[in-house]
């Protein structure tokens, strides 16, 4: 589409993106607030973020959400690759139907029945819950998100590109890591990303799989945000606000700017001819 | 020997997923459901019928009952929680869509260099976490919060609102909270559209309304239906929201199934009430495994 | 460089009996579900030859090509390359490299890189393939892009990239898919000279697909023209156009004015087709024609001859109609004639004399003629 670009679609772009900020705006300026009323302003301050870092179960809980989104994403995302895959490239196999099924479900289904699904599991076979459990969990709901991002990578991937290498004497498997897996990188990446603040954000499929001694960081937020809004907790928000932002933004700038060289190049190419 | 090799590689791709979606989803639910048919005892784990094999499984089978199910068709609290979960999930959406729709349409409208910067504006919301943007309507909310230190400052109003722990509280918090995923397959089939249908439609002496109801909102009907279904279903199963915006006194299954299983420590009635919930939803997550598979078809 | 047209001329192993082929298709199958993309088809092609697959698309020329290649299995029949079954080959054990109608050039290497990906896959010591690689390079004329990667390149160079890379390897045979498809018409034409002289160079066996008729009749020894999964004609390029064995043929290759009728008589010197244009036509060669059967008599434009007044001596193979239409274009004209029956003729006069002396104009009587040996009796 490409158009002039009216006021009133001005007005709903401002507005839709105003509603999707102001929120956050206000929780991270509020984390800078000296009071510890957290609706009124009484000066700006960091000491909520020195008392965040000394609060040593917020700060467990942290190390044990980073230990498990890391983990879970790796594996999450070696897995989501292979269903993917298995959906881009088999178009026919015995439970095909079933197996896109348990794909795209997940994606949609609330968390509750999973969480409770999981941790029936769990108990079933008699596994003891924490580290471990919510990390198998949070693998099994974001290999979906990743099989997704990967998938629509895929579908865009010329095919012609493996056939090459089968033609110069690659085997499927060099072919796999020579040539399709360089070229869908990206999104692997991305896959990965989402993934890990999958698992970051989580907290209700936690809840149910994890036990004593693995509580996350938003079961700990979660717990004190019962009791009522802190300061102490806008600062841990904020603080993962910013590492996820800086991500996100960060990867598209690389992004942004490659593509943008990319064309550059072509386009030169292409003018100095022959 | 390279070949077989090969030939196991292509197999492991399908089986490997395949495998661990078997174990830790579906067998999960199949659990879930029997579960749901056994007695809740004291003792941990709080249900009888145990796993212990094909041995058992007669005996076990003996003891199954539908009393749960039972209970929870008797008692209207159930009932009156999944009415008001599916009245809730759908008054959402269709808000989001009231919102959304403009955005994704603003977005797609817009020029073409600012595109994947709006684009990635209403993406990144969706990378911070659900808990703190919930959190944040919180201290925006509350009788002594920020709206309505707002609206009093301005004189809108003299006492302050009572928003906090009301529907409008949920209803806020699922549109904020899901407004992205609306938005974004909206966009992406208002973004594919061919502008030159609308040139044409206008060419051929329809008014720019007119062509918007007739060409824009039917091609864009696939992008709709996969935002709604985005919000519907899960939006039905939420707890975080309804906990932290709605109150006590607010009534969603999702948060029934927790204090159930928290709080009551009751897991056979909790599996119940999770088996009519999946069931209640069956038909719209059908629908979008139909969708999101018709979308990936298309893509090729 | 020995010229090309004296190595050519010589070249004819087809017409040789005890000449060995090289690859051959016997009885080949291939359906995808109900769809039928090759035919019981049998087709031989000799070493160093340049075949030709012509045809629209959906004729099932590239499912022939990817057959060869490997990527697809018949459904029935046997593919043979030097005397070995290809059967259960996968295409990377398959002496045989495929030239991509998109190029397939592995957009995260290098020039270099994607020219030494299948000698690297070979195992071959690496002082040997830098050397390959230089040798390729300089082929096609491409050092000074070696460090480059695919889209820092232009349309003719990533062409020429993918020819490298393809044969790098020296295979046994090279199969091109469409291999000019992507050029503009002027970098067509060089480029399809460029291949002739690699092919003669190497002494290759090219494959090529193709559904532009003009460069397969440039480029190749023998063409085969195919046609929902079947074969019409596998000739040379001057017989496929002089004496196409079919209608299809004959409408496919070039323009073609057809004459139906029934066969009012055979003999010695020739037939006779009683035409339904109103005028009789008689042919030098009868080819497969009987007598009071149906034929047709196909004639290109060249080949008939324009005059406003009644050619002299006028026998069969004339006519008079109407100028239709006329269109200048350049080089030629083409002047479409109306017979009376309602039928239009197309012919066509080189102008090979400055400035228009045509006296003929829109609306005038002409007359047509043409020779008995200008066109040929079809009879399917």
């Amino acid at each position: 589409m490409n158009t002039t670009w009216s006021r009133f679609n001005i007005a709903s772009v401002v507005l839709g993106f105003a509603f999707l900020y102001l929120p956050i705006v206000l929780l991270v300026i509020y984390s800078f607030n000296e009071s510890r009323l957290v609706t009124v302003w009484a000066g700006f301050s960091t000491k909520w973020y020195g008392e965040m870092l000394r609060n040593e179960g917020l700060m467990n809980a942290a190390w044990v959400t980073a230990r498990v989104g890391v983990l879970s994403a790796s594996i999450a995302t070696v897995l989501g690759t292979l269903a993917a895959l298995a959906l881009d490239r088999y178009t026919r196999f015995r439970g095909r139907l079933l197996f896109s099924g348990m794909v795209y479900a997940p994606l949609v289904m609330p968390e509750v029945i999973t969480g409770l699904s999981l941790l029936l599991l769990f108990v079933a076979v008699g596994m003891d819950r924490g580290f471990l459990t919510v990390t198998l969990a949070h693998v099994t709901f974001s290999m979906c998100f990743v099989a997704v991002v990967v998938q629509s990578r895929l579908v865009s991937f010329d095919r012609s590109l493996e056939e090459a290498a089968m033609d110069l004497g690659a085997t499927p498997v060099t072919t796999f890591f020579e040539v399709t897996l360089p070229n869908i990188l990206p999104a692997v990446v991305s896959g990965w990303m989402l993934a890990f603040t999958l698992s970051l954000d989580d907290l209700v499929i936690a809840s149910f799989t994890s036990g004593p001694g693995a509580t996350t960081l938003p079961m700990k937020i979660y717990s004190q945000v019962r009791l009522g809004v802190t300061p102490e907790i806008n600062a841990v928000c904020t603080v993962l606000i910013g590492l996820v932002s800086t991500g996100v933004i960060a990867a598209s700038i690389v992004g942004k700017r490659k593509e943008v060289q990319r064309r550059r190049e072509e386009q030169a190419a292409f003018a100095e001819g022959v | 020997m390279q070949k077989l090799l090969s030939a196991i590689a292509s197999r492991l791709v399908i089986i490997v997923p395949y495998a661990w979606l078997l174990i830790f989803f579906l067998i999960p639910f199949l659990i879930v459901f029997k579960i749901s048919l056994s007695t809740s005892a004291i003792s941990m784990p709080p249900y009888t019928p145990a796993f212990e094999g094909i041995g058992t499984w007669l005996e076990s089978a003996r003891k199954f009952t539908v009393d749960n199910y039972v209970w929870i068709t008797e008692d209207a609290l159930y009932a009156k929680a999944y009415l008001s979960s599916v009245i809730i999930a759908a008054v959402s959406t269709v808000l989001t869509l009231l919102l959304g729709f403009p955005l994704a349409y603003g977005m797609a409208r817009a020029p073409q260099s600012i595109r994947p910067t709006l684009l990635m504006l209403v993406i990144l919301p969706f990378w911070t976490s659900f808990l703190i943007r919930v959190y944040a309507w919180i201290g925006i909310l509350k009788p002594e919060g920020l709206l309505n230190q707002f609206l009093l400052w301005t004189g809108v109003i003299s006492e302050p609102l009572q928003i906090l722990n009301t529907h409008t509280a949920i209803f806020i918090g699922i549109v904020y909270s899901y407004l992205p995923f609306m938005v974004l397959p909206i966009y992406s089939t208002l973004e594919k559209m061919d502008y030159s249908l609308i040139e044409a439609a206008q060419d051929l002496g329809c008014p720019p309304i007119t062509a918007f109801w007739k060409i824009t909102l039917p091609l864009a009907i696939p992008g709709i239906l996969a935002g709604c279904l985005l919000v519907f279903i899960p939006a039905v199963g939420e707890f975080v929201i309804p906990d932290l915006l709605g109150g006590s006194r607010t009534l969603m299954i999702g948060k029934t199934l927790w204090s159930e299983f928290f709080n009551n420590r009751d897991w056979p009635l909790a599996s119940a009430v999770a088996i009519i919930l999946l069931l209640l939803l069956v038909v719209p997550i059908v629908l979008f495994q139909n969708a999101q598979a018709r979308a990936q078809e298309a893509g090729k | 460089m020995k010229s090309l047209g004296s190595i050519r001329k010589s070249f004819a192993p087809w017409s040789d009996p005890d000449a060995k082929p090289y690859i051959v298709f016997r009885n080949v199958t291939k359906r995808f579900g109900d769809f039928t993309a090759v035919d019981d088809l049998s087709l031989t092609i000799f070493e160093r030859e340049f075949f030709a697959l012509l045809g629209a698309s959906g004729c099932g020329k590239s499912t022939l090509l990817r057959m060869l290649a490997g990527f697809e299995e018949p459904t029935a029949g046997e593919i043979l390359l030097d005397g070995q079954d290809l059967r259960g080959v996968p295409p990377y054990r398959r002496p045989v490299n495929m030239m991509f109608q998109s190029y397939a050039l592995f957009p995260h290497m290098t020039v270099e890189k994607n020219i030494a990906f299948g000698l690297r896959q070979d195992g071959m010591p690496k002082p040997q393939i830098a050397e390959r690689v230089a040798e390729m390079l300089k082929l096609v004329k491409l050092e000074k892009f070696a460090r480059r990667k695919p889209h820092q390149l232009s349309g003719g160079q990533r062409q020429r990239v993918a020819l490298a890379r393809s044969v790098a390897k020296r295979p046994k045979v090279l199969l091109l898919d469409e291999p000019l498809g992507a050029l503009d018409k002027k970098l067509r034409e060089e480029t399809q000279f460029e291949l002739m002289d690699l092919q003669q160079d190497l002494g290759l066996t090219f494959v090529v697909v193709t559904h532009d008729q003009e460069e397969a009749m440039t480029m190749a020894d023998r063409i085969a023209v195919m046609d929902h999964g079947k074969i019409k004609q596998v000739a040379t390029p001057p017989e496929v156009y002089e004496a196409p064995s079919s209608r299809f043929v004959a409408d496919f290759i070039g323009n073609v004015n057809l004459f139906e009728g029934p066969v009012s008589e055979v003999d010695p010197s020739g037939a006779t087709i009683r035409g339904a244009d109103g005028f009789a036509i008689h042919a030098a060669n009868a080819g497969t024609a009987r007598k009071d059967e149906t034929a047709w008599f196909a004639i290109r434009p060249e080949k008939i001859r324009i005059t406003s007044q009644q050619p002299e001596g006028a026998g069969p193979n004339s006519i008079d109609g109407e100028v239709w239409d006329i269109a200048y274009l350049g080089d030629m004209t083409i002047i479409h004639v109306r017979l009376d029956s309602g039928k239009v003729i197309r012919a066509s006069m080189i102008n090979s004399a400055r400035g228009s002396d045509n006296p003929l104009t829109w609306g005038d009587r002409a007359w047509i003629s043409f020779a008995p040996d200008a066109g040929v009796v079809l009879t399917n």
